[in-house]
């Protein structure tokens, strides 16, 4: 069993698909949608509604608890006061997090079996994306390729000349993307949430390895080369299972 | 002199509340076209309509109760802001008067700050940002000056409902920082904020069953 979610959205449109977009990458994950709202006469309007909120949180609820996710203004307050009303348990949590991003990023992460915590984080990470990963420094040391596992890391580190950053525990490996899509949302996910469930620190091209959408934001194309460094128990593991899923085009050739 | 409130108050309260947000729905749908998106007076009406629609089928049997009542109500069949707005204030409300049957000027008092209280948790807005907080504030100020001065529940209600007014009719000029209408930003001046309006309105009610 994961944790669940339960989409709060003002349209009962965006909230189901919202929770089709998510489903997709997290299909053992239940994503309830609480969308709308009903108006006197029995039909469905724009709004929230509590009622609508307090039966998606049972009907999400497997035992690892449910993160809430919303859209805006009262989406946000109608799922407070529901919380609130429940007694505001720690097994369910609001999210601070962009609704489609946020929810794409907790589905993978309850998939690949994150605990509430780390679902939450997950979905309010989605913030930083819009930032845009740091400058990867391999851009201006492609020419050099006596060393391409270890010029990613000389920049950021600053360190004295001799201590190359390179752990002797880690995993590296370049690979170039041969599917026509590149390394778009699904495969993201498919790479984030496998990843996810390992014991791993892995960064590709600078970002982390087990962030759908840190991957994403990468816009990795075909052609493009995937720099893997990988440390920690499932290193080995890891970086197999990325150039096995990039050496199969993702399964899309 | 009266110098406590009990359950059928409340329960007046409530239901003449439904009567005046019912007879202003189109000028605060209207107040919140200007500003907003317009479906404040509608849906305040089908929260209130069906606050009413409760009352004549249960009749709470504590003031606490009958807020709670309406707090749920408005939480589920509301639908914009105004839902968890003013059904967290009746929430907060209802806790503060806990089980008890008769409120006297300070309980009423603590009932309407814990409803403020509730309001400002909720939608996280300060006076001045042109929201309902604005007819609130005031109206829970002068209901505390009031008990302070030693005024009955009557007299209590009564500044606290003119100052709700005179705090809604100061968002005109404001710049709204909060809400749909934050949006807009310098344009939300010049429109009475529909929030501080319905709240005047609802406070009004409490003074005139009181």
């Amino acid at each position: 069993m994961s944790v669940g979610l339960v989409i709060v959205s003002h349209s009962v449109k965006l909230a189901a698909g919202v929770v089709e977009l998510a489903a997709q990458m997290a299909p053992a994950v239940k994503i309830v949608a609480a969308g709308g709202t009903t108006d006197g006469a029995g039909e469905t309007v724009l709004g929230t509604s509590l009622e609508k909120i307090m039966d998606a949180l049972n009907a999400a609820e497997s035992g690892e608890g449910v993160l809430v996710l919303t859209d805006l203004g009262s989406a946000v307050m109608t799922a407070e006061s529901a919380l609130e009303i429940i007694g505001s348990p720690a097994t369910t949590l609001l999210a601070d997090a962009p609704l489609v991003e946020g929810a794409v990023a907790a589905a993978v992460a309850a998939q690949s079996g994150g605990n509430l915590d780390t679902v939450r984080r997950a979905a309010e990470e989605a913030w930083q994306p819009s930032l845009s990963p740091d400058p990867d420094p391999d851009l201006e040391a492609e020419a050099d390729p006596a060393a391409p596992a270890v010029s990613g890391v000389l920049p950021k580190n600053s360190s004295p000349a001799g201590t190359s950053g390179l752990d002797a525990d880690e995993v590296t490996a370049e690979l170039e993307l041969i599917n026509p899509m590149g390394l778009h949302a699904r495969p993201a996910a498919t790479l984030a949430g496998a990843l996810g469930a390992m014991d791993v620190e892995i960064d590709i091209n600078g970002v982390d390895g087990q962030s759908v959408m840190m991957l994403m934001t990468l816009g990795a194309g075909y052609g493009a080369t995937l720099r893997v460094r990988a440390t920690g128990t499932d290193a080995q593991q890891a970086v197999k299972l990325v150039r096995s899923e990039v050496e199969s085009g993702f399964g899309e050739l | 002199m009266r110098t406590t409130l009990d359950t059928e108050w409340a329960i007046a309260w409530l239901q003449a509340a439904a009567d005046a947000v019912a007879e202003h729905r189109v000028e605060l749908s209207e107040l919140d076209r200007a500003i907003g998106d317009g479906d404040h007076g509608e849906n305040l009406d089908r929260g209130f309509s069906a606050i009413a629609a409760k009352l004549r089928e249960e009749a709470p049997a504590t003031p606490g109760a009958a807020f709670k009542l309406a707090a749920m109500t408005l939480m589920s069949k509301v639908g914009g802001a105004a839902g968890p707005l003013y059904g967290t204030a009746f929430l907060r409300a209802a806790t503060a008067v806990g089980e008890a049957t008769e409120l006297d000027p300070v309980l009423l008092a603590g009932a309407l700050t814990a409803a403020r209280d509730g309001v400002v948790l909720r939608g996280k807005a300060e006076p001045g940002d042109k929201t309902m907080v604005d007819a609130w504030t005031p109206a829970v100020d002068a209901a505390k000056s009031a008990v302070a001065a030693g005024a009955d529940v009557t007299s209590v209600l009564a500044a606290a409902a003119a100052a709700a007014e005179a705090g809604a009719t100061a968002t005109d000029p404001l710049t709204a920082r909060k809400g749909r209408a934050s949006y807009l930003g310098e344009r939300s001046a010049g429109h009475r904020d529909p929030g501080a309006a319905s709240s005047a309105l609802i406070l009004r009610a409490a003074a005139d069953t009181a």
